[in-house]
């Protein structure tokens, strides 16, 4: 579905993503994991658009979309839950959910965005309950579950989530994460870039390591779990992390 | 009553800049080109065409001008500092005032009343009132009425909010963020030729009225709170008949002093306005 090859990007004169080679197949969840400042947002945004590439190459479906901005990525079916929500504050959750239909319009299927309301409503319900409040007035797990809601009302092949439970109460990052595995039982595929790695690898196919902006490890996610290596580095934190829980 | 057609057309001004800034973040100076060109375009079109048509047509090619001037000064900036657009945007406004000396020279001009003539008035509540003072409160009560029905309810209008709440998000939902940059200088453009048509036959127009009315317009949107068109419509008429009152109080020449005092008070004072709530500010900053 998605095949990367020898990408490179960055902002300015710093070069951020080195030679970066990946690919994910359909009805996977493919998970990126990487301490802070290795370059996971960057990839993300570069996939999206929002990041030019410099060199290499992003085939989304076989066709090229390392050139295009994010406005046309998203026509392509590929969506990104950006890092830190970035809902539309000052408007409202149902609003918020009918903007990320605006593909769906545009492309005449209008018709249909009552019922992928309903699904997403369906999928997160505190949405329905917070309908007409205004999105900046949420907490941050609705905010990043009205993100997802958003980025699903394209109905994307592809979705990409940035650290969906970044500075989330464990037990609303269970509630996203259980999403994540729903999306991908109902035939959707998922990148998941996350800190909390052992969370992601839990639930991912397979998994990338990503340091300094080269992928240094790649494989089946239970293989990295049990990886020395990315135990020490990686998971050793989260076990810390998780004793606090 | 002279306040009340003032306080109108410095509303309508203050809600273009408003438009502007919120699509953009950019204060547009020049907003009160529009309002002098819709003027002048309509008294011109009017010895050609009725007035209706003329008013039409003088609206239409602004609107025109407005997207010209979006996609010839200012699509093509990357992230520009405000202070290049500020020399951008009051750059533009000299070069539209120097064309319209051109075409139109020096001369003042003027619009036929809409209904009656200038000296026909209405009885309403005790009080004597031009109908073009009704013409120019009615036009500016349904223009703010329609602009924020299509802000509020349309999928367009929801798409320039979004991209002022948060322009990647906007792209990253597929919205393309420059053609809606482009529609807020369009529509500023459209609603300051309006508000230039109706209140012409009272204010008069030529080629420099412009100016004055972006500095009034601009103290009004700043007493108002940048971005909130609701509370420019209440700070516009607070503005115009503050002026017209002082002519009893001031000599008459202190009376364009009197914005400039109000706009210097009100940025030390209070920057977000006497309608602007520090809650709203920042959820609008974000
Ligand atoms: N907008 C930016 N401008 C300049 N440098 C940036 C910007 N965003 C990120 N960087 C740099 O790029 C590198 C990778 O950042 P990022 O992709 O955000 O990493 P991660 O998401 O893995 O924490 C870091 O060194 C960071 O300082
Ligand atoms: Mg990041």
């Amino acid at each position: 579905m998605l095949r990367i090859k020898n990408l490179e990007s960055g902002y300015g004169r710093l070069k951020v993503l080195k030679k970066v080679t990946m690919h994910i197949r359909s009805g996977e969840i493919v998970t990126i994991i990487g301490a802070n400042g290795a370059g996971k947002t960057s990839l993300l945004k570069t996939i999206a658009g929002l990041l030019p590439a410099r060199s290499g190459e992003i085939l989304f479906d076989t066709k090229d979309i390392g050139n295009l901005p994010p406005e046309k990525v998203v026509f392509r079916g590929c969506s990104l839950v950006p890092e830190g929500r970035q809902v539309f504050a000052p408007m409202t959750v149902r609003e918020n959910i009918l903007l990320g239909a605006y593909t769906q319009y545009r492309n005449g299927k209008g018709g249909a965005v009552r019922d992928d309301i309903e699904r997403v409503y369906g999928i997160f319900p505190r949405l329905r309950e917070r309908e007409r409040q205004l999105a900046g007035t949420l907490s941050g797990g609705e905010q990043q579950m009205l993100a997802i809601a958003r980025a699903l009302m394209a109905r994307p092949k592809l979705i990409m989530m940035d650290e969906p439970s970044m500075g989330l109460a464990p037990l609303v990052i269970r509630d996203i994460f259980a999403v994540i595995t729903r999306l991908r039982k109902e035939g959707g595929t998922v990148l998941l870039v996350e800190q909390n790695a052992r969370a992601a690898l839990g639930i991912a196919d397979r998994g990338y390591v990503l340091e300094t902006g080269r992928i240094i490890m790649e494989g089946e996610a239970e293989e990295l779990l049990s990886n020395r290596e990315v135990q020490r580095a990686y998971l050793g934190r989260d076990l810390d992390a998780e004793g606090k829980m | 009553m002279a306040g009340v057609t003032y306080g109108t057309i410095y509303a309508i001004v203050a809600i273009g800049f408003n438009i502007i800034y919120n699509a953009t973040g950019i204060i547009n100076f020049a907003q009160g080109e529009f309002v002098m060109l819709g003027g002048m375009t309509a008294v011109t079109l009017s010895r050609f065409v009725p007035l209706p048509v003329a008013i039409l047509g003088a609206v239409v090619l602004t609107t025109i001008v407005g997207a010209v001037i979006e996609i010839v000064f200012i699509r093509w900036l990357h992230r520009p500092s405000v202070l290049r657009m500020v020399i951008i945007t009051i750059g533009i406004s000299i070069l539209i005032r120097e064309i319209a000396l051109h075409v139109w020279g020096e001369s003042v001009r003027s619009l036929p009343y809409f209904t009656g003539t200038s000296v026909t008035s209405i009885r309403l509540g005790g009080v004597y009132i031009s109908p073009q003072v009704l013409w120019a409160v009615g036009v500016g009560a349904v223009a703010v009425a329609l602009l924020s029905a299509f802000f509020n309810l349309t999928m367009l209008g929801r798409q320039m909010r979004a991209c002022s709440a948060n322009r990647d998000a906007a792209r990253l939902c597929g919205i393309n963020a420059g053609n809606m940059v482009t529609l807020s200088f369009m529509i500023s453009a459209a609603i300051g030729a309006i508000g230039g048509c109706v209140v012409c036959p009272i204010t008069y127009v030529h080629y420099d009225s412009g100016t004055p009315l972006a500095i009034k317009g601009f103290t009004v949107a700043i007493l108002g709170g940048l971005g909130n068109s609701t509370a420019a419509v209440g700070a516009g008429m607070i503005l115009g008949i503050l002026e017209s009152f002082s002519i009893w109080v001031l000599p008459a020449a202190y009376k364009e002093a009197i914005s400039i005092a109000i706009l210097l008070l009100i940025l030390f004072v209070r920057p977000s306005g006497i309608f602007g709530s520090a809650e709203a500010a920042r959820l609008k900053e974000f």
